[in-house]
């Protein structure tokens, strides 16, 4: 039985739009049981992307009303590049795609149009810190890399939480609900350190069902692009939503950190071969074959990843379209090191505010997109129709130099 | 029974025998299961009380209720066998958009048996 304070009663019991949010927080919250609200310190919302009227319609519901957020909000991508105008192909629904993110914006929203938006310094939530996140990807990341807590948000109710300010206290808001009860071994072998964690995080996904696992065999300063990748592939194949690496991410110093000193309930071995085989799944062009495109930044490049590309494309020239999905907040920085125009010269085009699989921006698709993402090689297939070819970022270069599927 | 979103519960009932997903599994635009390897695909949801043992899937079933309930093809009721907060959660929103009422109810264990039975099914 859920049980609201004075405060909670009373907003619920106004005529704005606070209100209205409130209402639908307290009936989620009753759904899931939980037993009370706790306050939020931030927001990543998830609804700029169309899925009919309804989408549409509820935010304007809250702009009419006047309604702000009343916690820091981010945004996630939309279905339109605001910034450069054009590089996604217009259609039917470009005048609502952008509609519902300028309504967005004007509930006080940070205009960001990222999935990642804990690349940005001033939105990273601090570890323990309560937040109601959106997107698969984002979430994951909050919860295992910075610690922070959120459950897995989505339609409607990232926004409720942020227009309110308060989420339902469950799942892995709660300490208990964060304990891993699954050890998994990683043994990558001669993998590239950045396939072998896409590679993890697909095993992990399809072996973590609703248990949080906590890892151990990943190279000990493991990158956080590297981490984000992994969660991103595991929140793909599975409704993963936590995961420790040991030793390396906030709640998992120590084993005994991670199990709230129990033993592991399972463990489980992810050795080289099955490392491969999952890859061998992600990948459906052969070695050679004809290439289309290259796609980087599934979920969005960040600076440093654009700081390991550069030195890949010096003197080269992608013989195909380039494309690297980022945020617009990066785009100064990449002009402010010259790295802008040398992504130009190489043949890059950059997208902001959006992704190349959700949103019609390559033209070619009769050869294969190749990407070093495990998320775009799982979804691009449906989503835009395309093969995919999976390889690391510097196979992924060395592929758009030769206009076909190379291997180093 | 319990309710998460109260309303009217009674009608022609349909009973699903197997969990579904909204999103990918039902049409909004003809309210109709489209998911192919779910027993009832084809069936139409509209006018209907839905049964539901339990729901699944993305948290976009949210919307894909909500624009049924808009479009006219969604559900006079859904009664659940366990609590669904995506469910919930879009027959809300289209309460709060539209006044359309789909009232939300959960019957645990023995008691969605027994209405299921009742049912025919």
């Amino acid at each position: 039985m859920l049980v609201l304070d004075d405060a909670q009663r009373a907003m619920l019991s106004g005529a704005d739009g606070a209100a209205r949010a409130l209402e639908l927080v307290v009936a989620y919250g009753e759904a899931v049981g939980a037993e009370a609200l706790i306050p939020i310190s931030g927001a990543h919302i998830d609804g700029c992307l169309h899925h009919g009227d309804v989408s549409l319609d509820f935010v304007r519901q809250f702009v009419d009303l006047g309604a702000k957020v009343r916690v820091p909000t981010t945004l996630n991508v939309g279905s339109v590049d605001l910034i450069h105008p054009g590089r996604v192909r217009p259609g039917a629904q470009t005048a609502d795609g952008r509609a519902l993110m300028q309504a967005h914006v004007a509930l006080g929203c940070t205009a960001s149009f990222t999935c990642a938006p804990y690349q940005l310094a001033a939105h990273r939530p601090a570890k323990g810190a309560q937040v109601a996140w959106g997107e698969s990807n984002a979430i994951v990341f909050a919860n295992s890399v910075l610690g922070a807590r959120t459950e897995r948000y989505g339609d409607f109710i990232d926004l409720a939480c942020a227009l309110c300010g308060f989420a339902p206290a469950y799942g892995l808001h709660l300490t208990e609900k964060r304990r891993a009860s699954l050890l998994i071994e990683v043994r990558s072998g001669s993998l590239d350190a950045g396939v072998a964690a896409v590679a993890a995080g697909l095993a992990l996904g399809r072996e973590a069902g609703g248990r949080v696992a906590a890892l151990t065999g990943l190279p000990e300063a493991i990158p956080e692009d590297d981490l984000k990748a992994l969660g991103a592939a595991a929140a793909s194949t599975g409704a993963v939503a936590l995961f420790h690496v040991i030793g390396r991410t906030p709640e998992a110093a120590t084993m005994d950190e991670a199990f709230h000193g129990r033993p592991p309930a399972e463990t489980l071995i992810f050795d080289e071969a099955r490392l491969r085989a999952e890859l061998a799944i992600l990948s459906q062009a052969a070695d050679g074959a004809k290439l289309s495109a290259v796609s980087l930044g599934t979920p969005h490049f960040s600076l440093s990843e654009f700081g390991r590309l550069m030195p890949l494309i010096e003197g080269r020239r992608a013989s195909v379209p380039f494309t690297i999905n980022t945020a617009r907040a990066f785009l100064p920085q990449l002009e402010a090191r010259g790295w802008a125009s040398a992504l130009d010269a190489f043949g890059a085009t950059l997208v902001a505010d959006t992704c190349v699989y959700l949103a019609p921006v390559l033209e070619d698709l009769t050869g294969a997109v190749m990407t070093n993402s495990g998320k775009m090689a799982l979804y691009a297939p449906a989503n835009i129709g395309c093969t995919i070819a999976f390889g690391s970022l510097a196979e992924c270069v060395a592929s758009a130099g030769a206009g076909r599927v190379v291997r180093l | 029974m319990r309710f998460l979103v109260p309303g009217p519960v009674d009608g022609e009932r349909l009973v699903l025998t197997a969990p579904i997903s909204f999103w990918g599994g039902v049409s909004p635009v003809t309210g109709c299961i489209i998911d192919p390897r779910h027993p009832q695909c084809g069936a139409a949801l509209k006018g209907r009380v839905l049964m539901l043992p339990a729901a699944k899937g993305s948290s976009s079933g949210s919307s894909v209720l909500a624009e049924t309930l808009r479009n006219g093809t969604g559900p006079i009721a859904i009664i659940l066998g366990e609590p669904d907060a995506i469910l919930a959660t879009g027959a809300l929103v289209a309460r709060q958009l539209y006044g359309i009422i789909c009232a939300v109810a959960v019957a645990e264990g023995d008691a969605f048996l027994a209405l299921a039975q009742a049912s025919g099914r």
